[in-house]
């Protein structure tokens, strides 16, 4: 009835001879033409043949793979009538066994879609709830392991690993101090150039001086570092541990008689707490610079009368409110950072989103406890 | 039902492969026929690895011209190549599952990408690869990271072989496996060859696998095919590192 070229489309033909029907599949029932299939089967699932004994003729069929047996196997089943299962004709050798495994497969496949409900919903609320609860615990049980490490560590100080500490000090402190620099730097301009605009109105633009050692001294220094550092180390740390954890070079430390949080958390820990400070100091000194100089350029304060006014506008008080900040904010990061990479569960997916929120914890505790700070300050008078 | 064909579906000539000025593999050559497995072994170092990836395009070769289903891998235009691809199926030494996409989705992601069907066809699809591979249709929905050494193997296998391929590469597919599993999965491969008309290219260190289901053996050393044939061409040769692999200890208690 038709040709049968080596790579002609899957036919099948339908014949009525009295009560019974014969389908005669042919051409190539492979995944090349998986969508023509599924159409001819989808078709001849409906066909109504209640009275009829089926037969199914593959002796015509070019080639055959998975998807072309299953098929004719769905179609097999779902014509099958009470016990009655339609027959298999012309199944060569080669093919018989494709059949075999096929034919192990059951109907009725296991669905893993998640309902789209108001329950579904709540149940996510909940769970982020819970998510939350557990994000807090896991913070206090790694502020718990620092503090009996660091504990141990002191009275056995031999134990602690100072190449260690170096290597992640010079990671997170010395090549950070470029990038830390130029923006604070850059920062310490626009302010100072934002101030002198404003304050010349009042013809106050000696005035600049005062806002920019105050600002930057107490507030903005520590914090653009401190977010600089969240996103630069902090999110470094969320990975490394990840990581490691995902390789199970955790467990294996853990095996050899390590104790995880001695030998990655605290280095960590104490690289970034001696970091912050150092790199708080720098960046405060380089947004001074910047801020002079626009002072000098822009609005006319050489630097003689831009250095007596600093010194009559801020006291020790305002660097050290400061600086003090520093050590804080850096066990923040740390803490969060280490939280959350010893969170990360086995998928590539789970280190991203650990690592992300990381970060934008670490950003977010930060300028909780900057205000927490402002306001403590505030209330003692400095 | 081992019989194949003399016809070449991978041949390999003069292929020469090295890094940082060093060579792996040197003027190489090799035939894979069609519906054969062919197991490919050799000290560690010899370039087992190597020679697999540069035949799947993942290495850079220095020179020689590989040619996959009569294509000339370096003539062939980008579309050319997607067509070779889809042709062929590659286990990992370590799976190589995407962690993030559960098994179902990792089965399916092929096939998503490359053709147009029902998600009921492809789930369906996705179970009788599956069971196909030995493993209950439950497994679908575990991600990557709960599944055991021997399941991740076999997952692997069922994502290379959701496109229904003519060839597989398999890299150390019994590496890891207890000795059950392993010969479970040496009969699974010789079940898959016999059914699907697969042709498999092995890299194992299995003597049990090469006994069972390779039809033909390929040794590497010496940055080339030191003997191609049957097991019993293995255990024939004077070549010291063949005698002291087919003929030492472990060899030994197998063959007792």
């Amino acid at each position: 009835m038709q040709e049968r070229t080596p790579n002609s489309s899957p036919i099948l033909e339908q014949t009525r001879l009295g009560t019974s029907l014969a389908l005669r599949a042919s051409g190539q029932w492979t995944i090349h033409h998986a969508l023509d299939l599924e159409g001819l089967i989808d078709a001849a699932e409906k066909l109504n043949c209640t009275t009829a004994t089926v037969v199914i003729d593959v002796s015509q069929v070019a080639k055959l793979d998975t998807f072309g047996a299953w098929l004719i196997e769905r179609l097999r089943r779902s014509l099958t009538q009470g016990v009655v299962e339609p027959d298999l004709v012309g199944l060569s050798a080669n093919y018989s066994s494709l059949f075999d495994e096929v034919r192990r497969v059951k109907s009725g496949v296991v669905e893993g879609k998640e309902p789209r409900s108001l329950t579904a919903f709540l149940e996510r609320v909940g769970r982020s709830v819970v998510g939350v609860g557990g994000t807090l615990v896991g913070l206090l049980s790694m502020w718990g392991a620092i503090l009996v490490t660091t504990g141990r560590v002191i009275r056995h100080p031999s134990s602690f690993r100072l190449t260690s500490m170096i290597h992640h000090f010079e990671q997170a402190c010395w090549r950070a101090v470029p990038i830390v620099v130029l923006i604070s730097f850059l920062i310490g301009c626009i302010i100072a150039q934002q101030g002198i605009f404003q304050f010349r109105k009042f013809g106050a633009d000696v005035f600049v001086v005062d806002m920019l050692g105050v600002l930057v001294l107490r507030e903005i220094g520590v914090l653009l570092v401190a977010i600089m550092v969240a996103g630069r180390s902090g999110s470094a740390y969320t990975a490394e541990l990840g990581s490691m954890r995902m390789r199970e070079e955790i467990d294996a430390l853990r095996t050899m008689g390590f104790d995880p949080t001695e030998v990655l958390i605290l280095p960590r820990m104490l690289a970034l707490v001696i970091a912050l400070p150092v790199l708080t100091f720098l960046g405060a000194m380089a947004a001074l610079c910047g801020g002079g100089l626009v002072a000098w350029g822009y609005g006319g304060v050489d630097p003689n009368a831009f250095l007596s006014r600093l010194r009559e506008a801020i006291s020790i008080n305002h660097f050290i409110v400061g600086i003090v900040k520093a050590p804080f904010m850096a066990f923040i990061i740390g803490i969060i950072a280490c939280a959350e990479g010893a969170a990360v569960k086995g998928s590539a997916e789970s280190l991203g989103q650990h690592t992300t929120a990381s970060v934008v914890k670490s950003i977010f505790f930060v300028i909780i406890a900057d205000g927490i700070f402002a306001i403590y300050f505030a209330s003692i008078g400095i | 039902m081992t019989a194949f064909s003399d016809e070449a579906i991978i041949k390999v000539r003069d292929l020469t492969v090295g890094f940082h000025g060093k060579l792996i593999l040197e003027h190489l050559d090799l035939d894979v026929k069609r519906g054969e497995i062919l197991g490919v072994v050799g000290a560690s170092g010899s370039g087992k690895s190597v020679l697999t990836r540069a035949i799947i395009g993942l290495l850079p070769k220095v020179n020689g011209r590989i040619e996959v289903f009569g294509v000339g891998m370096d003539a062939a235009d980008e579309a050319e190549r997607r067509a070779v691809e889809r042709r062929w199926g590659v286990l990992f030494q370590h799976g190589a599952l995407f962690s993030s996409l559960s098994v179902r989705q990792n089965i399916q992601f092929p096939m998503r990408e490359f053709m147009k069907v029902s998600d009921r066809l492809l789930d369906e699809i996705t179970v009788a690869k599956l069971v196909m591979v030995g493993l209950k249709p439950e497994v679908a929905d575990l991600f990557p990271s709960e599944l055991s050494g021997g399941m991740t193997k076999r997952v692997a296998l069922a994502r290379a072989l959701s496109l229904d391929p003519e060839i597989v590469f398999l890299d150390e597919p019994t590496s890891g496996l207890d000795p059950i599993s392993a010969g479970d999965f040496d009969e699974l491969v010789k079940t898959l060859q016999r059914t699907l008309g697969l042709t498999v290219f092995m890299v194992t260190h299995d003597l049990d696998s090469l006994n069972t289901v390779c039809n033909r053996i390929a040794v590497l050393g010496d940055r080339k095919v030191l003997l191609i044939g049957p097991m019993d061409d293995m255990l024939a040769s004077q070549h010291p590192w063949l005698q002291a692999y087919f003929h030492g200890k472990r060899a030994r208690a197998l063959a007792a």
